[in-house]
């Protein structure tokens, strides 16, 4: 699995009298973290990504196929949200598999492949689990396997560690961090937390009030000055 | 949180209610189970072959009714949820509000106007070269009433529920690519099926207790319910035999499916939803689309065209003449007071109860009394739909009929029957916005030492106002459209809205009724806006 780039190219909306416009080139393969204020828009951004909202004008580009107007089950990307990932009255082992066959038949070639993602993500054994038995941790790492199975080339996360304790959301990072090195895919992660955004991406996109404000390496990121509004976000005590 | 005062004179007062309650329906059951006793057996067999027929055809109506209404039900909550965005969305989902609050017998006029003899649907149906149309009268007509009634509310119970599914779910369904039908299994179905048992139990209930559209649209003893039989062996037949034995079969019967019905988990809620609508992603083929939009059309066709065809008719009516009419008048007034008192007492009781619930709940951890208390104040409600108005009138017909002039007595017996009638529901409107305000305010009125009228005036009244107003206009509107009570015990003296509109109808001034039906239908209407508009707009956390 090869990882595509991702080109936002001038997407505007307007969202109850709020307008947005975004740009952003995000390169194959690599991590980016997407960060800034409440309301900025950042889980906006992921979801004209993933197809879940259309924009008025400008394009959307995975690779070079232009995905403007696709819908969400006919791009290339998994998304694995804060909660409710998955369907709670179905299995560990069915919720996965749904990432592989949409339509719930069974293939014995799936089993496989199943246990060998749930393994992947540390779960292995966990097939006939229900989500309501797992602990928060647990059920998104399940929700991860379901994106592995699913080898699209670029995944994105709304945040799906926020509601994890620090250690606890420390080892989820490393272990995104390790399958994206060993897949190749392309990341971007909507986080709040500054030290995840440099512990774990190569690049970060700073958003300020619905506008794509900067974007860069992560190193020094944030002890740039020429970025309007981040200091504010970040408060004084970081600088 | 309330002073040991208050405490005492709430607990005292909610125990003065049930005891009330008790006496009323308690002396109505007594008389009923005395009167049997007192029959004797050599004259016709008790359970005669008319009883049974008449039971086992009250079980299959409310069968096909509640299974009638639950399977469109199921398909339109699911199109409506599909559907976020289309013209008209807003006013489909007020329509399907509309049956609760619209008199069952206006209703019942408007239904035989378009699928009567002479309505569109059978004139179409000639036309098309068909030669037996259908019939409004007997089963058939039943079972369109209890769906035009029950459909539209199964609909928002389950639409409640599909509106609870989270978003994220949806999103992933479309991200995954599941098709329609996968969806269903893995999402929708689910979700309803959680409550599809209690949204049935209720359908079922209304429809086995279900009164007026029997009465208007049911033929002869081929398509009796029990209700129906009782009443017509009260006020026709004059055999009150007959009557005491089919009141307590619907008795045995109420009670055995309030039984099930809490044993399935009691009454589905319907929460208020989230503002902001579902993004959801649904199918963008042709075919999806069709159906979606054709089931939604075509019940909107079902649910508007009885409605239109009573202001239609209603309008065209001698609106002018009929207001020309003493008896008129005297219906409107007779209405209009006996609801104004009846929704009064029915708030009364209901803030009483609440209130007392309220008082005796600190109190219910260590005393095992307070704690019955609470628990039978919670059951008076049940009790109510136990004992429906038909049986309780029954009751208190054979009670009475020997000591003194019941129709004499008619405006009282009524007025105390539309009142328990409507408790149930008053009670959940007022309950919820009880518990907030208290929640709100106790501890700071009490810290202050605000006591009596002065707390009633600064703290309870603007704060439950709107709830006050919203359970009261409720009340009104139910006991205005109710046919039930004053069936029994109404005379030349005694004529209220619907009974006149019935007595219009036996005689066929077909256009007298049209506009009586659009008079009354009209006034609950608005009650039932003005109500609907408080719950939207206030804090009273109602639900209906």
């Amino acid at each position: 699995m090869i990882g595509k780039s991702i080109l936002i190219d001038a997407v505007s909306l307007v969202r109850d009298s709020y307008a947005i416009s975004f740009d952003a080139a995000i390169e194959a393969g690599t991590i980016s973290a997407i960060i800034g204020p409440s309301g900025a828009g950042k889980s906006t951004l992921l979801n004209i990504v993933a197809g879940f909202e259309k924009p008025h004008s400008g394009r959307v580009l995975i690779g070079d196929a232009d995905v403007t107007g696709a819908d969400p089950s006919d791009r290339p990307v998994s998304m694995v949200f804060q909660e409710n990932n998955l369907f709670s009255h179905l299995t560990v082992e069915t919720n996965v598999a749904l990432g592989i066959r949409p339509g719930l038949s069974t293939d014995p070639a799936d089993h496989s492949k199943v246990a060998d993602a749930l393994s992947r993500v540390g779960l292995a054994g966990f097939e006939d689990r229900m989500p309501g038995t797992l602990s928060g941790g647990e059920r998104q790492r399940v929700a991860i396997a379901r994106a592995l199975v699913r080898r699209k080339p670029v995944l994105l996360l709304d945040e799906p560690f926020a509601a994890l304790g620090p250690r606890l959301r420390r080892d989820m990072l490393l272990l995104v961090k390790q399958l994206q090195a060993e897949t190749g895919m392309t990341l971007l992660l909507v986080t709040h937390q500054p030290d995840d955004a440099v512990g774990i991406a190569d690049n970060i996109v700073f958003l300020d009030r619905g506008r794509t404000v900067a974007s860069g390496a992560a190193g020094g990121f944030f002890k740039r000055d020429d970025i309007p509004g981040l200091a504010d976000y970040l408060g004084d005590e970081e600088r | 949180m309330l002073g040991r005062r208050q405490t005492l004179t709430s607990i005292t007062a909610g125990y003065a209610v049930l005891v009330g309650m008790a006496v009323v329906i308690g002396a109505a059951v007594l008389a009923l189970l005395l009167a049997a006793a007192g029959f004797s057996s050599s004259e016709d067999p008790i359970f005669s072959a008319y009883m049974w027929k008449v039971t086992r055809f009250t079980l299959l109506q409310a069968f096909l009714s509640t299974f009638l209404s639950v399977i469109v039900a199921i398909p339109l909550a699911r199109s409506l949820a599909r559907r976020q965005t289309f013209f008209g969305r807003k006013w489909l989902l007020r329509l399907l509000a509309i049956p609760i609050g619209l008199p069952p017998i206006v209703a019942a006029l408007g239904l035989i106007e378009i699928w009567g003899q002479k309505g569109i649907v059978n004139t179409t149906l000639v036309a098309m070269g068909m030669d037996s149309p259908i019939s409004i009268y007997g089963l058939t007509g039943i079972l369109i009433a209890h769906v035009f009634f029950n459909m539209p509310l199964a609909t928002r119970l389950l639409l409640a529920q599909l509106d609870r599914v989270p978003s994220e779910h949806w999103r992933n369904a479309s991200q995954l690519g599941l098709g329609q039908w996968t969806v269903f299994r893995l999402i929708e179905w689910p979700f309803m099926r959680s409550h599809l048992a209690a949204v049935s139990g209720l359908v079922f209930m209304l429809c086995v207790t279900s009164f007026t559209l029997v009465l208007l649209l049911g033929g002869g003893p081929a398509a009796t319910t029990i209700e129906v039989a009782i009443y017509q062996a009260l006020r026709f037949d004059f055999d009150p035999q007959r009557a005491v034995i089919l009141a307590l079969i619907q008795l045995l019967l109420t009670a055995l499916l309030l039984a099930l019905f809490v044993l399935i988990g009691g009454t589905p809620e319907e929460d208020a939803t989230l503002g902001q609508p579902a993004l959801r992603y649904p199918g963008r083929g042709m075919f999806a689309r069709i159906s979606d939009f054709g089931l939604i059309a075509a019940s909107a066709a079902f649910l508007v065209a009885p409605l239109v065809s009573i202001v239609l008719s209603g309008l065209f009516s001698d609106l002018a003449r009929l207001l020309g009419e003493a008896v008129v008048w005297q219906a409107i007034t007779t209405s209009l007071v006996i609801a104004m008192i009846a929704a009064v007492l029915s708030v009364s009781m209901a803030m009483t109860l609440v209130r007392a619930r309220y008082a005796a709940q600190p109190l219910a951890k260590q005393n095992r009394w307070a704690q019955l208390f609470r628990i039978c104040a919670s059951g008076a409600s049940s009790l109510v739909l136990l004992v429906p108005p038909i049986v309780l009138g029954a009751g208190w017909f054979v009670l009475l009929r020997r000591q003194v002039d019941i129709f004499a007595l008619a405006p009282v017996i009524v007025i105390v029957i539309n009142a328990m009638m409507a408790l149930p529901f008053v009670i959940r409107v007022l309950e919820p916005a009880h518990t907030t305000h208290m929640a709100r305010t106790a501890r700071l009125t009490a810290s202050l030492g605000i006591v009596g009228l002065a707390r009633l005036r600064l703290i309870d009244w603007p704060g439950m106002r709107r709830a006050f107003l919203l359970a009261t206009a409720f009340a009104m509107a139910l006991s205005l459209g109710d046919l039930g009570a004053i069936a029994l015990f109404g005379s030349q003296d005694v004529v209220t809205l619907p009974y006149l509109l019935l007595q219009r109808m036996g005689s066929y001034r077909t256009n007298d009724a049209a506009g009586l039906a659009f008079m009354l239908g009209f006034v609950c209407l608005m009650l039932m806006v003005f109500a609907d508009r408080g719950r939207r707009s206030g804090d009273a956390g109602a639900q209906l």
